[in-house]
């Protein structure tokens, strides 16, 4: 169940944020392997919603500019299905307040 | 291949542990690049707030006194949060120094600016995408346009360090040795803030308040959910933030950001951060395998520091020492190998006898079960324990006109009624085996 509540409340967070967006994914799903996970844990675990299920598709569509690049969801996903890497140089996350 | 070296040593990363492994090697005139993926010093880097000063000096000497602070950070307060309130132990030194509070934009911008001086060739904007490896040793590295040779590399590249996992010198983390934290830089008035933590208006004071405790709002439905909070008073900020073990995040079906928002409505933690504006949201790992996940340290041509190697100890918040002391020891290390022309993992291996013998190693042997002990009891620790406290302060402090020995009496006998016996022996087992753990440890 997705909580929406939390999701306005990400959605504001990240507006906060400065980032420097890649042309290119930096993270990218098996969808093979996505299909048969029951537990979906990166659109609950990612502390920026970057991953959301689209229910008619039955894919995960990754939303990477929001990306925080904190690593949670590689280790978290339970078929290691995500391949992660940095965003290209200089792109991404711009923390200035940190 | 004749290799045709570009410098001695190549560091990767520029967060504490990169700049103190460079500059030692600067210091000594011999040739080192530090390259880093992030544009703007420090910009991809999170914490809570607080950098060591002792460590800051072993590392920086005479330049030491340069450094810009927004607040020393010379109180401490541990709280334990219930449903309607809290516990809370404060610790003071008005004279105290042995923490900064600085933003590690400003942090990481006046290291790189000293070492730049000291003749650190420094790279920003440019990630290292794999390592370049002949005859078993690592020899440089490839970057997105170009390739770096130097005999030994330092791995000061993150708790996430995916070169260190490229050299298979660790296995792939598991959830349980990751805490995941996020935290808001929450912008108020120095005025503001000063009254409402009652510190001076010079910058000679500041707070770090440690939060325990999850039994209180929406979190108190969810099991084994052992969290720590965080504040730090900055010049203009606070720093509020939370970590929670990944583990337990996956287990109770939980985003971290809920928790985030419950502990900001909690009644002690609302007044401080009333009326600010978040400017600032941001997520890091904190890796807390401990001693137990060290990798291996070293190879040949490679030497790993920092949150890389995973030196933190998670129970008190210290990282920025480990990393910037790490980062000095792997520096040195670099040389006894230069010295001798040779760059195997056997002469390398001096690393681990300096770790030895610095609190690195000891601290992270002393502590190796520890964090292990708190989770394994986190319903008492998060959920019992507070409610324990609160009900003793009750009795203390609600003059409830029932005679004070019944009181006492009967709230000593809850702890046998409350719940099954065998919990209050597990938490006493666990208890004693920290503080032995500690005391005995090297
Ligand atoms: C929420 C939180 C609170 C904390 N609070 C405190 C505290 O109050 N006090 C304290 O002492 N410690 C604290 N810590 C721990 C502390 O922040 C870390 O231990 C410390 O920053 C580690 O330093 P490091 O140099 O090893 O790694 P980092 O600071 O993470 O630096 C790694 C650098 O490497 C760069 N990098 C990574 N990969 C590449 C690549 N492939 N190519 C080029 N560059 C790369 C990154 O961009 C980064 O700049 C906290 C940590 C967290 C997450
Ligand atoms: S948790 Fe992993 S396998 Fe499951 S949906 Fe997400 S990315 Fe796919
Ligand atoms: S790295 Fe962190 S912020 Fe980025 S997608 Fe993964 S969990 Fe989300």
């Amino acid at each position: 169940m997705e909580n929406q509540e939390n999701k306005k409340s990400i959605q504001d967070k990240l507006a906060t944020i400065k980032y420097n967006c890649d042309s290119k994914s930096h993270l990218v799903v098996d969808q093979k392997k996505c299909a048969k996970c029951k537990e979906k844990t990166c659109t609950q675990i990612c502390p920026a919603k970057v991953y959301e299920l689209d229910e008619n598709l039955n894919e995960i569509v990754v939303q990477y500019e929001n990306c925080l690049e904190c690593g949670a969801c590689r280790i978290a996903c339970p078929k290691n299905a995500i391949s992660w890497e940095y965003p290209s140089s200089g792109c991404g996350v711009v923390f200035k307040n940190n | 291949m004749d290799i045709k070296f570009n410098a001695d040593v190549i560091v990767v990363g520029a967060g504490p542990s990169g700049v103190a492994a460079a500059l030692s090697v600067a210091r000594v005139g011999k040739k080192v690049i530090l390259v880093e993926r992030a544009q703007y010093p420090g910009s991809k880097n999170m914490y809570g707030g607080a950098v060591y000063t002792t460590a800051l000096k072993e590392v920086f000497g005479e330049d030491f006194d340069k450094f810009k602070y927004e607040r020393v950070i010379n109180t401490h307060t541990w709280s334990f949060l219930n449903e309607t309130g809290s516990f809370e132990m404060t610790y003071k030194n008005n004279e105290a120094t042995c923490a900064y509070a600085i933003k590690r934009f400003q942090l990481e911008s006046q290291m790189i600016e000293i070492v730049k001086k000291h003749g650190v060739y420094y790279i920003p904007n440019t990630l290292v995408k794999n390592l370049i490896q002949e005859n078993g040793s690592v020899v440089g590295i490839q970057t997105e346009q170009e390739k770096y040779y130097a005999p030994i590399t330092i791995l000061a590249d993150g708790v996430n360090s995916l070169l260190a996992k490229e050299l298979n010198l660790r296995n792939d983390y598991q959830t349980k040795d990751m805490i995941l934290s996020v935290k808001e830089a929450i912008k108020l008035d120095k005025k503001t803030i000063e009254e409402r933590f009652n510190l001076k208006d010079d910058l000679s004071n500041g707070v770090n308040k440690q939060y325990f405790g999850s039994d209180f709002g929406k979190l108190k439905q969810y099991k084994n959910l052992f969290m720590m909070t965080f504040l730090y008073t900055f010049k203009d900020t606070l720093m509020l933030g939370v970590g929670v073990n990944l583990a337990d995040l996956s287990r109770n079906k939980l985003n971290i950001n809920e928790i985030l928002d419950e502990v900001k409505l909690h009644p002690d933690i609302a007044p401080l951060v009333k009326n600010g504006q978040t400017i600032e949201y941001s997520a890091h790992l904190i890796p807390e395998g401990g001693y137990k996940k060290i990798p291996k340290l070293t190879s040949n041509g490679v030497i790993i520091a920092g949150d890389a190697a995973g030196f933190v100890n998670g129970v008190h918040f210290e990282g920025t020492n480990f990393a910037l002391i790490s980062g000095k020891l792997a520096g040195e290390s670099a040389l006894v190998a230069l010295e001798n022309n040779d760059y195997s993992q056997n002469t390398l291996s001096i690393y681990m006898k300096k770790l030895e013998k610095s609190f690195i190693l000891k601290d992270l042997y002393s502590y190796r079960n520890v964090i292990e002990n708190l989770y394994s009891r986190s319903d008492s620790l998060s959920k019992y324990y507070p409610k324990k406290i609160k009900e003793l302060f009750e009795i203390i402090t609600c003059a409830n006109c029932v005679s004070k020995s019944k009181q006492i009496r009967e709230y000593f006998f809850s702890y046998f009624k409350d719940r099954k016996i065998t919990e209050l022996f597990k938490d006493i087992f666990a208890a004693s085996k920290c503080a032995l753990d500690v005391f005995f440890g090297k």
